[in-house]
């Protein structure tokens, strides 16, 4: 019983870091129709961001009950900064072009990005403990969770509450919603495109980044931290339907339990099933379990 | 004269759209048929029946002799039903010569001729001759030598329409169905177009039928008419006939009625 | 595409490699190696973008025919460079036969991701393997040539001849196949589909064998990796290989059998060059070279040689 619990305790835990992790990447793709690489790098830059920033005013004396706001402070910079030079510098110019090529020019992207952050961040380890640890712990039977990942979950919820209230309820949100459906159309009847997709590139790797400044209190930020992030968020995001936004979250329930589940159960096929969970829904249903996009398949 | 190609009792319906009720149509060898009716009359769904784009929910479809309903579009072409589409579809990337290389390359991998470990140039079956001069001789057959480099995405309409019917000729079927074969092709050159393809399809012998909404061509061209309404067939036999049938002429022929008894009985130019 | 001088081309480049070997210092013989390893896969992974089609893990293979070898050796004492490098080409074959059932029925990106995840199955499954070394791999034997291993001066340039050989051959085999009607289909495919299954031939089937051609040509080339390298571990199905493959993949272009290892002999080059300068740059070397290319040469490199042929 007690391991049960901790089945769904842990997975509850990582199905929310996987989707703030991956939810970014969907919307992305439902409204530019971009598989975007670089959100791999929006993760990492949040995590670098978030440890150097928060770590720094920490050392100046500043209360650590506030680090909470830096973190999340620390991923708006950086993403406010690197996003749209990204997506008006570069993408903008890319967008007629077929999606696999659109794929690996945010392929090279994160390549060159990849260096960036350590030419800016060194490649020593950022490691700040003190958001994490501040909050203490809690039991569960006779299990000990840090409350810090409480605070994961809750900005899993805040992330998606707030992303579906965006979308159904303002006026921006429901011309991106127009545009997921249809870009043709939506320029025809005078929505500006092309605003849309800046917003939607930076608002969704703000999401990335977000997830990696959430992160950094919890491991120790080295280069190379989005590289696993990037194919574990496409596996989400496949699995639920791309560019769903529901679909994302069930994508990340579904791999979070999963993988929760080996780990207690079967710890030799904890890595690769997840693998398989996203090949056989791409075999058997291609379009995801909620999905918009169609399979391109004859 | 036996039938080539055999439709019984073909119905087809999508949900509550009945596109196909009860079709029955012998296609003589070497007849030219033409096949009239306004657009969702059934006209295309016909034709993608009898290529296997679509499956009948209830009939049967025999081409000399044999059972055909089930087998899928590339089967189709392989046992002699050819199919030319509204929309040319061509290799837009590829020269209209290297868009007929690619379908002659085709017949001989078929034929099992031209493969991995196969020496000189093989013979196309039916032409008796190497693929290049295959090519060029159904590029000149169709007037379309001038056009032999240049990408097909750049090819004026008409010239599109006729590169499409050759790609179709070079399996040399025994049966042509071209799908509006003038359609987008200005008033003027209607008629040449359409010389052009009967007289280079039928030197061979081929059986044709041809979806087309110009009356005028209709009755200058088709030995036989269909015609086609929600989904039935409502006249069948000369056109001459079919064309005065007093339900074609409410349904299909409509307006143009008048013009048409006119241009009949005044000489052709 | 140069029809008529390809084969002589390549058969000068290998006179060249075989002469000019036992002079070449050591890590060239090496450099040169590893590049006509990884041109053999980015060969295999040409003949897939000709029809208009990514994979995003051909690593899968290359991994299987590394594994393959090394297995080999270590559970049946096998060393013979040969027998090892035959064995990836079959073992990864077989795999893509089975595994090209499903994939051959997939386009675009959903091609693209569903063999993303393949690759990354095996990945996971080899790294909790511990039988296999997990994440650490396992050294492989080295190598011999028709039961002799060659002397340690002369060990590097026998492996280079043998690759140098087999890629020859290899080339040469694709060449001629890019002149069958299956192999003239490929662009045709890419444009229309349709028009393909009316003309009678089927798409799928077209694909499917260049499928597992590929990957015969990436087990070949992970094999002959593995052998040179003497050590394999699960990064090599990891998706970070598979984005080295597509990398070389656009670099060379589809102008020419000869332009994989071209553009593989040009990566490891930009790859060594880059390191030694900076480590900490290299990639982004590689970033900025993969937008160049693909935005300035979208045909590759080999683009490049064609237009003065034409000039």
């Amino acid at each position: 019983m007690e391991q049960l619990l901790a089945v769904l305790i842990d997975g509850i835990i990582y199905s929310a870091w996987l989707f703030v992790a991956a939810v970014g990447l969907t919307l992305i793709y439902g409204v530019m129709k971009i598989v975007n690489v670089t959100h791999g790098s929006f993760y990492a830059l949040g995590a670098y961001a978030a440890a150097s920033i928060t770590g720094a005013l920490l050392a100046r004396g500043m209360p650590p009950s506030l680090s909470y706001a830096v973190l999340l402070g620390s991923a708006l910079l950086v993403t406010l900064i690197v996003a749209p030079l990204i997506e008006r510098g570069i993408l903008r110019f890319m967008y007629a072009k077929d999606e696999v090529v659109i794929l690996l020019i945010t392929y090279a992207l994160f390549l060159i990005l990849e260096d960036a952050i350590k030419l800016v961040w060194g490649v020593s380890p950022y490691f700040i403990a003190e958001p994490y640890g501040l909050l203490g712990s809690f039991d569960v039977l006779d299990l000990t969770y840090p409350y810090y990942n409480l605070i994961l979950v809750g900005v899993a919820i805040l992330c998606g509450g707030g992303l579906a209230w965006m979308l159904n309820h303002t006026r921006t949100g429901k011309l991106l919603v127009a545009v997921i459906h249809d870009t043709e159309v939506s320029r025809a009847m005078g929505i500006n495109v092309e605003r849309m997709y800046l917003y939607t590139f930076t608002f969704g790797s703000l999401l990335a980044a977000i997830g990696g400044a959430f992160t950094a209190p919890t491991v120790s930020v080295v280069p190379g931290l989005g590289v696993e992030v990037i194919v574990l968020s496409f596996a989400v995001v496949v699995i639920g339907g791309l560019g769903s936004l529901p679909g994302a979250a069930l994508g990340a329930v579904i791999v979070g339990l999963v993988r929760s589940a080996t780990i207690h159960y079967l710890p030799q096929v904890e890595l690769f099933v997840i693998y398989l969970v996203m090949a056989m829904v791409l075999a058997f249903r291609p379009r995801g379990l909620f999905s918009i996009a169609e399979a391109r398949k004859i | 004269m036996a039938a080539i190609l055999d439709a019984q009792g073909l119905h087809k319906s999508f949900g509550a759209v009945t596109a196909a009720s009860d079709i029955n149509v012998a296609i003589e060898r070497d007849s030219v048929l033409g096949l009239i009716g306004t657009n969702g009359a059934g006209k295309t769904t016909f034709l993608n029946m009898i290529t296997g784009y679509l499956k009948p929910d209830r009939g049967r479809i025999h081409y000399e002799g044999r059972d055909i309903t089930a087998l899928a579009p590339r089967d189709i072409t392989r046992i002699g039903i050819g199919r030319s589409f509204q929309i040319p579809q061509l290799y837009a990337s590829l020269s209209a010569f290297e868009n007929m290389m690619v379908g002659i390359g085709v017949v001989l991998w078929n034929a099992g001729r031209g493969g991995y470990f196969s020496r000189g140039r093989p013979l196309v079956p039916g032409y008796d001759l190497p693929a290049e001069e295959v090519a060029e001789r159904l590029l000149e057959r169709f007037g379309l030598a001038e056009y032999r480099d240049r990408n097909a995405q750049v090819l004026p309409g008409g010239v599109r329409k006729l590169l499409d019917i050759a790609l179709t000729m070079v399996a040399k079927p025994k049966i042509l169905l071209l799908d509006e074969p003038t359609s987008g092709v200005s008033a003027e050159e209607k008629f040449a177009i359409m010389e052009m393809i009967v007289k280079a399809v039928r030197a061979e012998g081929t059986t044709v039928l041809f979806v087309e909404h110009d009356m005028e061509v209709v009755s200058r061209f088709a030995g036989r008419v269909l015609a086609f309404y929600d989904g039935r067939i409502i006249a069948d036999g000369p056109p001459a006939q079919a064309l005065n049938d007093p339900e074609v002429k409410r349904f299909v022929v409509g307006g143009a009625l008048q013009r048409l008894d006119e241009a009949q009985s005044r000489p052709r130019a | 595409m140069s029809a008529g001088r390809a084969p002589f081309t390549l058969a000068l480049i290998l006179v060249v490699i075989l002469a000019a070997g036992p002079f070449a210092p050591q890590w060239t013989l090496f450099l040169l190696t590893i590049a006509l390893a990884k041109g053999l896969v980015v060969l295999g992974l040409m003949l897939l973008l000709r029809c208009g089609l990514v994979s995003f893990g051909q690593a899968l293979y290359y991994c299987i025919g590394a594994y393959a070898a090394g297995m080999l050796g270590r559970y049946f004492g096998m060393s013979d460079l040969f027998t090892l490098m035959l064995a990836g080409m079959a073992a990864a074959a077989l795999a893509a036969l089975v595994l090209g059932y499903l994939l051959a029925r997939y386009r675009g990106i959903f091609f693209g991701l569903l063999s993303l995840a393949l690759s990354m199955i095996l990945y996971g499954l080899l790294v909790k393997t511990e039988a296999l070394g997990s994440s650490d791999g396992f050294h492989v034997l080295p190598s011999t040539l028709f039961g002799v291993r060659p002397a340690d001066a002369w060990v590097r340039y026998a492996v280079l001849a043998v690759a140098a050989l087999v890629a020859f051959v290899a080339a040469l085999a694709v060449h001629r196949y890019l002149d069958t009607p299956l192999g003239k289909l490929a662009p045709a495919i890419k444009d229309n589909e349709i028009r393909v299954e009316y003309m009678g031939a089927s798409a799928r089937y077209a694909i499917h064998v260049k499928y597992v051609i590929a990957a015969a040509l990436a087990g070949l080339g992970g094999a002959l990796a593995a052998t040179t390298v003497g050590h394999i571990d699960p990064e090599m199905a990891y998706w970070t290989t598979s984005g080295e493959f597509i990398f070389i993949t656009i670099l060379a272009g589809t102008g020419s059998v000869i332009a994989p290892f071209l553009g593989a002999l040009i990566f490891g080059i930009i790859q060594t060059v880059a390191f030694g300068l900076s480590p900490n740059t290299w990639q982004m070397v590689l970033g900025a070279s993969l937008l160049v290319v693909i935005v300035f040469l979208p045909l590759g490199l080999w683009s490049l040689f064609r237009r003065r042929k034409a000039a």
